[in-house]
This record gives structure tokens, C-alpha cells and sequence, in this order.
């Protein structure tokens, strides 16, 4: 009995005042740290808890990539038009489908200090007969003034001489194949006829631009050429002014200066501004932003419910042992507090090889498919807090089944 | 000066309402003085587990004055009534230990309650506990590596370690062989007499009546019977 005299408490236990409860962040480190324990013990559910949620954050990670590299994918065409500033129509929703601009406003643009050279710009559908099997597709054409050099394209130098003359167009090499081995067949035989629209044109040279949600493959042709194939056409009217600067003029001063002098029917914007503006019609006026949301959704909701399942079968099945703690006291948040440390610990355990396998699988996706997919931290920023997000909602989900955790029943 | 640990006065309390309503409990008047052992007894469905949960204020009282450690329970709330059941220490029928935790880390979850304790002084006392129920080896062990008896040993150091005003027990030997079963009980009496903490504990088992200062039977919701020897409290010896 020794041992026992000796744990005789200095305070009379009658007397003993009650205890006063951890501040709320030490209590909140003590529910994790019993979270983690209790998870720790049960290594097979730890496990497929993990991968569910692993396997939720693998397919926003796809979604949310898909959609970023579509979009990417969908100003390809705009992308690839370098010159300093441009002038639209701001009744122009998408480059597919533009609002034509007077050609005078073009020509005004050089009266603003800072503007070495304006050029207007054409841009049409038209149709294109595969060289090979005769089928037609849709075509973007481009057309502009080659010599002025104020617009450039990737890979458009070698071919500007050729361009000038009449009936003659450039193939961009990175069309769909449904065009037909075009670039092959230059190689073979050199320039040759192809059918654009009803009037045949010889293809004399390539250049690199990529096909765009708008367009599966683009010709581009000049000024005059362009004209012809597209007949019917008031040559007062462009579809887009592209302008380059004089050297060392500001390119926001001589975008405020070109504002200031044009009328409302033109909008002046930079090529960044130009590529926002066309992202921002595949974002919000077709449904392919949402389809890739719901599809991140659905992995989220996946996720969620397997996350509820582990956490609710941990609550049922140590009921007893959730009663006996209230009835010693503890409060009910506080154990609501230990099973969303659960779900923190979880959306944490499944976000880190998520991420990792995400970043393997851009890479593969990428090479496979040849969209500009890969791991942003803003994308995974996003994609925690997703996460997190989804666990604790299936962490409040599940603390409902504490209730059933009544301590006068464990008499 | 402050007033017995348990102080029952007129307590009614019923299951169910209108034509469905039940008496389990009429008009009971109980104490327990400081380092009293009070064993309940009597048959299934006297409502000696109800008057338990009332005075561990797992339940809300209905009618009658019931006061524990000095906190009125009458119109407590529900607050009121988990910060006192800090103040107690509760022994089930069976341990309830946390499988996921060792014997000490089970021991300690009754000391992470307070504030005022450092995690090296939780383990500390938690691991003195132990020793004081005869279980100084098997501190860093699972429950699943533990006998029912000791499994039973670490729930009476669970309640004592944080050394509460009162113990209420609810058949702790019901699991238990007659051996280990009258072990964990006298271990309870010496261990709570020694600090002079009161006891109420509701049995059946009539092999562990002898560790009582006074038994008070019930039936039918009342109590009908209170040992001769038990009239006025022992002191703790």
C-alpha cells in the first residue's frame, strides 16, 4: 500500500475545483493527434481512405488540366499573330466569327505617335478539298498583307516571297490529318493545286500554327489572294487592324492614344488582351468550361463519399468508446473536432501522391496528345483546397453519427 | 463548508410521455459522504442504472433536487452538465478503452481534459496510476495485449488518474472471473479510500458486496432498503 499513500493528492478530491479546458488550439492539436492515432491503427482502411482520396484529386487534377490545356488550345490561332496591338470590332465574340471593322480605322492608327506600321488583317472560313480523297473540311483562312511585315506567323519568313504571287497559299503543317498529307506531299512534288472554296489555289509552303477549337486547320494567303477566294466582299471592311510600334514607343501610352482618337466601333488591344478575350468565349459562351466542372465535381463527390464511408464506419464502430469519452467529459465538438482532423489528415495523406501522380500523368498525356498540359502551382493550390474542402464536408457529414454516441446508454 | 458529493432529494424520473409514460424512478432521496462506498443494488428494472446516469449527469434531471460535488443538476445545461462529468470518474461494465492507444495513452485521455497540464506530466501521472493499480509493466501496451482484468485495471486508473470527486461504477465485475473480478473491486475500494473519494456502484454480483460501507437496495423505483452498518459514513482509514 505504499505506493498508494504516496499518490495522496495535495488537494482534497471533494474540493477539487473543476478543471479549466484546453484553449482551443491546444485541444484542436490534441483531436488531430487522436485522429491520427485512431487512423494510424487501422493501416487497410488508412489505405484505401488514401486512395480514394488520391484517386478524387487525380481526377480534378485531369479535369481541371484538360480544360486549362483546351482552352490554351482554342487561341492557338490568335496566339500565333504577332504584332504589338490589334484592332477589333468589340462586337467580335470569337476570331471564328468576326465582326468586320472599317478598313479606314486601320489607317487612322498611323496618325498616333509611336505607330510604325498598320495593316488589316482578313480572316474567313472557307472549304478545303483534301488533296488526296477529294472529301471538303472547314478551313480558317488569313489573310493579310505579307510585304508590310507588321503581322508575323511561325514559320511565315521562307514562304513571304512565294505568297506574293497570285492564287497561292501557305498550308499550316499542324492541321488536323483530315486534310490530308499535304506537307508530305509538298515535299514529293513541290507546289501543287488544292481547291479552296470554287477556286483552285497552288500551295507553295508551310507554316506552324496548330488547329483551335474554332478551326481544324488554317491556310493563309495574302491580301489580294484572299480576295479572290473570298469573293463578294466589301473591301472597305477587315476583320482585324494589326499594328506595330515604332522602336522604344510604350505599348500601354500609344494603346491610350490609339482609344483616345478611335471611335466606339473599334476596341485597341494588346495580344495578350486579344487572347483573354477569345479564351473567355470557349470559357463562358460554350458549355466545354462546365463539362470539365462537372467532371471535377463528380470526382470530388466520388472522393467525398469514400472519405464518409471511413469516417463513419470509424465512428460506428467505436461508438462505445465515443460514449465513454463524452461521458468523461468530453464535449461533442470536440469530437467533431477529431473526426475533421481525421479528414484533414486524410485530404492531406491523398493530395501529396495525387499531385505527384498528376504531374507524371500530364507528362504522359501531354506527349500523347499534344495539348500543352502541365502542373501549375495555382492549379494545385486550387486543387488542396478542393480537397480539403471535400473531406470536411464528409467529416461534418459523418460527426452527425456522434449523436448515436449517447453515454447514458453505456449503463 | 461544502456539502456531501452526492445529495438526492425527491427524485422522479420517467421514460416516455402521455399513455406512454413510465416511472422508473419515485421520489428517491440518496447522499453519499466524502470516501463513502454505496453499493446499489436490486433487480433488473428497479432503475438503479437511471438513478447512475442522473448522478453522472449523463441525463437531464426532471424533477427532484439533485446535487453532485456541490453543482446543482435540477435545469443544468448541457455545458453544465459535460464540465461536471469532468469532476467524476465513470468505471463501465465493460473497459471502453481506446484499442488505438497504449494502457498509458488511454490513461492520460482523462487528463487532456485540463488545460493546466503539460503532455510530459499527462504521461507522468498517468504512468504513476498504473503503477498504483499493479500494472507498472504493461504501460506501453494495447488493450488487445492486456487480460480482461488488467483491460479492467486500466479503466479504474482511467477514472481515478484525475482525481475526481466521485466514482460511479455500473457492474465493473460483470466481465470478470470471480478471481479478478473481487481484485479490481477491492483494488478500486483502497484506491479510492485511500484519496477519499466516494463510491457509488451499481451490482448485482453479490461476490463484492463486503467492499461497501453501506448497500442500499431498490426496487420498483424506490428505495426500499439501506444496510444497517452503513447508516453513518465510514471515514477513509
Amino acid at each position: 500500500m505504499n505506493a498508494l499513500t504516496e499518490l495522496r493528492p495535495a488537494v482534497t478530491p471533494a474540493t477539487r475545483a473543476a478543471p479549466s479546458p484546453p484553449g482551443l488550439a491546444a485541444s484542436t492539436r490534441l483531436a488531430v493527434r487522436l485522429a491520427w492515432r485512431q487512423l494510424r491503427s487501422e493501416k487497410a482502411r488508412l489505405a484505401s481512405a488514401t486512395a480514394g482520396v488520391m484517386f478524387a484529386c487525380l481526377l480534378v487534377f485531369m479535369q481541371l488540366g484538360f480544360r486549362a490545356a483546351l482552352f490554351e488550345s482554342a487561341t492557338t490561332l490568335i496566339g500565333a499573330m504577332k504584332a504589338d496591338l490589334f484592332l477589333m470590332s468589340p462586337m467580335t465574340l470569337a476570331s471564328f466569327r468576326p465582326e468586320p471593322i472599317p478598313r479606314a480605322r486601320v489607317s487612322q492608327a498611323l496618325a498616333v505617335d509611336g505607330v510604325a506600321a498598320a495593316a488589316p488583317v482578313y480572316l474567313a472560313q472557307s472549304s478545303f478539298r483534301n488533296p488526296a480523297t477529294g472529301t471538303r473540311r472547314t478551313i480558317q483562312l488569313i489573310g493579310f498583307d505579307v510585304e508590310a511585315g507588321v503581322l508575323d506567323l511561325p514559320g511565315l519568313a521562307p514562304v513571304r516571297e512565294a505568297l506574293k504571287q497570285p492564287d497561292t497559299f501557305a498550308f499550316d503543317a499542324r492541321s488536323r490529318p483530315e486534310f490530308g498529307p499535304v506537307t508530305a506531299m509538298l515535299a514529293e512534288r513541290g507546289p501543287f493545286p488544292v481547291q479552296i472554296g470554287n477556286r483552285d489555289l497552288r500551295v507553295v509552303g508551310t507554316v506552324e500554327l496548330g488547329s483551335s477549337f474554332g478551326a481544324d486547320g488554317n491556310a493563309v494567303l495574302s491580301e489580294v489572294n484572299f480576295r479572290r477566294v473570298v469573293s463578294g466582299r466589301r473591301a472597305a471592311l477587315v476583320d482585324l487592324g494589326a499594328i506595330r510600334l515604332a522602336p522604344g514607343a510604350d505599348l500601354l501610352t500609344t494603346q491610350a492614344a490609339l482609344r483616345a482618337i478611335m471611335p466606339p466601333d473599334v476596341g485597341v488591344m494588346t495580344q495578350a488582351e486579344l487572347r483573354a478575350h477569345e479564351r473567355r468565349y470557349w470559357e463562358e459562351a460554350t458549355p466545354i468550361g462546365f463539362i470539365f466542372s462537372f467532371g471535377s465535381l463528380m470526382g470530388l463527390v466520388v472522393g467525398m463519399v469514400i472519405v464518409y464511408q471511413v469516417l463513419f464506419s470509424d465512428i460506428a464502430s467505436h461508438l462505445k468508446e465515443y460514449a465513454t469519452l463524452k461521458a468523461m467529459g468530453y464535449s461533442n465538438g470536440h469530437l467533431s473536432r477529431v473526426v475533421l482532423g481525421a479528414a484533414g489528415i486524410l485530404a492531406l495523406l491523398g493530395f501529396v501522391p495525387g499531385t505527384i501522380v498528376s504531374s507524371i500523368l500530364y507528362g504522359v498525356v501531354a506527349d500523347a496528345t499534344f495539348l500543352p498540359l502541365n502542373m501549375t502551382a495555382e492549379r494545385a493550390a486550387w486543387v488542396l483546397l478542393l480537397i480539403f474542402g471535400m473531406c470536411a464536408a464528409a467529416g461534418l457529414l459523418a460527426t452527425r453519427k456522434l449523436r448515436d454516441a449517447n453515454p447514458a446508454d453505456m449503463f | 463548508m461544502i456539502g456531501d458529493p452526492v445529495e438526492l432529494d425527491g427524485v422522479t424520473y420517467a421514460y416516455g410521455d402521455g399513455t406512454l409514460r413510465r416511472e422508473v424512478l419515485r421520489d428517491v432521496s440518496l447522499r453519499v459522504a466524502p470516501g463513502e462506498i454505496v453499493i446499489l443494488t436490486g433487480p433488473s428494472g428497479s432503475g438503479k442504472t437511471t438513478l447512475l446516469t442522473l448522478v453522472g449527469a449523463l441525463r437531464a434531471a426532471q424533477q427532484g433536487s439533485l446535487r453532485v460535488l456541490g453543482q446543482e443538476l435540477a435545469g443544468a445545461k448541457e455545458a453544465a452538465r459535460v464540465a461536471l462529468r469532468r469532476r467524476i470518474g465513470f468505471i463501465f461494465q465493460s473497459h471502453n478503452l481506446l484499442g488505438f492507444l497504449t494502457a498509458r495513452q488511454n490513461v492520460a485521455m482523462a487528463l487532456e481534459l485540463d488545460g493546466d497540464t503539460a503532455e510530459a506530466e499527462r504521461l507522468e501521472r498517468a504512468g504513476e496510476m498504473l503503477r498504483a493499480v499493479g500494472l507498472a509493466d504493461q504501460t506501453g501496451k494495447m488493450p488487445s495485449q492486456l487480460s480482461g482484468g488488467q483491460r479492467q485495471r486500466v479503466a479504474v486508473a482511467r477514472a481515478l488518474v484525475n482525481a475526481p470527486g466521485l466514482i460511479l461504477a455500473d457492474e465493473p465485475t460483470a466481465a470478470l472471473d470471480r478471481a479478478s473480478g473481487g481484485e479490481v473491486v477491492r483494488l478500486l475500494r483502497d484506491l479510492a479510500r485511500s484519496r477519499g473519494t466516494a463510491i457509488l456502484l451499481v451490482t448485482h454480483d453479490p461476490r463484492i458486496l463486503d467492499v461497501a460501507d453501506r448497500i442500499v437496495t431498490m426496487e420498483d423505483g424506490r428505495v426500499v432498503a439501506g444496510s444497517a452498518e452503513g447508516e453513518a459514513p465510514a471515514p477513509a482509514r
